[in-house]
C-alpha cells in the first residue's frame, strides 16, 4: 500500500487489488475522519479529499489498522435491474464466449454483482462479479452514441450507461430504469458497495 | 420576482459554489470558477457566499430587472451601463423595475460575475444551482428571453465598494504547484515543471485549462487504471501537453497527474485568457 500526496487537500491511497480497495474504502468510511469532502474508490486507488489541509498522518494511522486481506461484507443497498436482452453485441458476446445467446443471458442474470466504483459519467457504476466467459475486451472502435439505459460488459466489469454517450462496451441489452436523475432522491441508483442482480425484463 | 436575459453574451451560466461531495457517484463539483469573485459579488448585495449568481464568459450580457433589485458585478474590471448611464463594477447597483444593465467586454480576464440581492432561485440539483457543462446537471446555458426567478432577500446590508483584484499585471502567470500523485511517471518532474513554459489554449473550458508548450516527458509509458481526480490536478495525456482540471472536470481519469495547483491559484486560472503565458513554481509548503 502507498499513500501518495495529491495537492495539500487530498491523498491518494494505492493498493494492488479491487478487494484491497474495498477494505481501505470501508476502513476510511468507518473511521469518521473530520473534514472529508469526498471518498472516491477506483480500480486500484481510494482518493480522499478534505475541505482543509489533508491530515496525512492521521490517514496513515487509520490505514495501519486496516486489514487488507479481509474483504468487508457488502453493506450497501440491493438493486435488481430488469434488462431487455436485445443488445447489438449479444451475438458477438455469445460467439466470443462459445455459448448460445440464451446461455449468455443465463450467465449474466445468475451472477451477483457489487458496485466497485463509479466514474465516466454521473451514476455509471462499475460492477464486479462478472462470470469469466463474459469478461471480454471493449469493441475495437467505440460507438459514437450508446443510448441511455444500455447494459454492457467490458473486461472484468458490467454496467449500465446512465445517459446517452459515446462508449466502447459490448452491449447485451437495455433497461428502462433511470439510473441517474439529479432531481431525484437518491439521484444515483448505484453507489460504491451496493449489490446488484440483473433479471430478464418481462 | 425575476430578471430577464435579453442577450446572454458568449456564455452565461448560473453558478454558485457548486456541489462538492458527490464524486463517489461520478458527479463533478462544478461551481463558479473564480469563486472569490462570486463571493465578493454576493457580499456586495448582502447575500450569503453560496447564493447563485451568473458567470458571464467575456461579459457581453444585457439583462432587465423585472422588479426593483440590487445587483453587483465583479471579476475583472468591466464597463457597465444602467440604461444609458455608466455605473461602476464592484459596488452595489440599484435597478428600478424595467431598467436594463448592459455588461461590457472586459479588457483583461475572462469571467465576469453578477449577483442579485436574494440570489437566483432556480431549482437545486444535488444541493447546488450550478450548471455543470460536463454532465449536464443544473440549468442549461442561458439564452435570450430566459427569465430567472429571484429568492426573497433575507438581509439588507450592502457592503461598500471593493477594488477589482489586480490580476491584470502583464507578464506570465506563475502558479504554485505541488508534485504528485504520479510525478514518478515522469523524468525529473520537478525540473520539467519548473522550467517549462506554456500558453493557455483556446480549447480550454470549464472542464480544464489546456496548455500548449513544453511536452512533459514520461519515464513510464501507458495508462493507469482510472483513479480519482481533484480540481487543479495537472494531468498529462499521451501527447505530453498538460491539462489543468477545473470545476466541471470528470471525477476519475486514467492519464497520470504529475502535480496539483495550489487551491488559492485556481481563480487566477479561471481568468486566464487563451494566449496567456503560464509557468509553474514548486510550492515547498505542499
Amino acid at each position: 500500500m502507498r499513500v501518495l500526496p495529491y495537492g495539500d487537500r487530498a491523498v491518494l491511497i494505492e493498493v494492488d487489488t479491487l478487494d484491497q480497495v474495498r477494505a481501505v474504502h470501508s476502513g476510511l468510511l468507518g473511521a469518521k475522519l473530520g473534514g472529508v469532502v469526498d471518498l472516491v474508490p477506483a480500480a486500484r486507488t481510494v482518493l480522499v479529499t478534505f475541505s482543509r489541509p489533508a491530515p496525512t498522518c492521521q490517514v496513515r494511522s487509520i490505514l495501519e489498522s486496516v486489514d487488507l486481506t479481509a474483504v468487508p461484507a457488502a453493506a450497501g443497498r440491493e438493486l435488481v435491474i430488469p434488462v431487455h436482452y436485445d443488445g447489438p453485441d449479444l451475438d458477438l458476446v455469445a460467439r466470443t464466449a462459445g455459448l448460445s445467446t440464451a446461455e449468455v443471458i443465463e450467465l449474466h442474470t445468475s451472477a451477483g454483482y457489487s458496485v466497485a466504483f463509479t466514474g465516466f459519467a454521473p451514476g455509471f457504476g462499475y460492477l464486479t462479479g462478472l462470470p469469466a466467459p463474459l469478461r471480454q475486451s471493449r469493441l475495437d472502435s467505440p460507438r459514437a452514441t450508446v443510448p441511455s439505459g444500455a447494459v454492457g460488459i467490458a473486461g472484468e466489469f458490467t454496467g449500465v450507461y446512465p445517459k446517452s454517450s459515446p462508449g466502447g462496451w459490448r452491449l447485451l441489452g437495455h433497461t428502462e430504469l433511470t439510473m441517474f436523475d439529479a432531481r431525484r432522491d437518491p439521484a444515483a441508483l448505484l453507489a460504491p458497495g451496493d449489490r446488484v442482480r440483473f433479471e430478464v425484463a418481462s | 420576482m425575476t430578471i430577464t436575459v435579453l442577450r446572454p453574451g458568449p456564455l452565461a451560466l448560473v453558478q454558485d459554489l457548486g456541489r462538492p461531495g458527490h464524486a463517489a457517484l461520478g458527479v463533478p463539483p462544478s461551481g463558479a470558477l473564480d469563486a472569490p469573485a462570486l463571493e465578493l459579488a454576493n457580499a456586495l448585495v448582502g447575500n450569503p457566499a453560496d447564493a447563485a449568481g451568473l458567470e458571464l464568459l467575456l461579459g457581453g450580457a444585457l439583462l432587465r430587472a423585472d422588479v426593483p433589485c440590487v445587483i453587483a458585478v465583479t471579476g475583472p474590471p468591466v464597463q457597465l451601463k444602467v440604461d444609458k448611464e455608466p455605473v461602476y463594477s464592484h459596488q452595489p447597483i440599484e435597478l428600478k423595475a424595467g431598467q436594463q444593465i448592459r455588461i461590457g467586454t472586459p479588457k483583461t480576464g475572462l469571467r465576469v460575475y453578477l449577483a442579485v440581492h436574494g440570489g437566483i432561485d432556480v431549482p437545486q440539483e444535488l444541493g447546488s444551482r450550478s450548471t455543470d457543462t460536463l454532465s449536464g446537471i443544473g440549468p442549461q446555458p442561458l439564452k435570450a428571453d430566459d427569465t430567472l426567478p429571484l429568492a426573497t432577500p433575507e438581509l439588507t446590508m450592502f457592503a461598500a465598494r471593493n477594488e477589482p483584484r489586480t490580476s491584470s499585471t502583464p507578464g506570465p502567470l506563475i502558479i504554485r504547484v505541488t508534485l504528485g500523485p504520479r510525478d514518478d511517471w515522469f523524468l525529473d518532474a520537478e525540473t520539467q515543471l519548473s522550467s517549462g513554459e506554456w500558453t493557455v489554449s483556446p480549447q480550454s473550458n470549464r472542464v480544464g485549462l489546456r496548455l500548449s508548450g513544453t511536452r512533459l516527458e514520461r519515464s513510464i509509458e501507458g495508462e493507469l487504471p482510472s483513479e480519482g481526480l481533484v480540481t487543479g490536478a495537472i494531468q498529462v495525456p499521451a501527447g505530453g501537453e498538460p491539462v489543468i482540471f477545473l470545476n466541471d472536470r470528470p471525477t476519475t481519469g486514467g492519464y497520470p497527474v504529475i502535480g496539483t495547483v495550489h487551491p488559492a491559484d485556481l481563480p487566477l486560472l479561471a481568468q486566464a485568457r487563451p494566449g496567456t503565458t503560464v509557468r509553474m513554481t514548486l510550492d515547498v509548503r505542499g
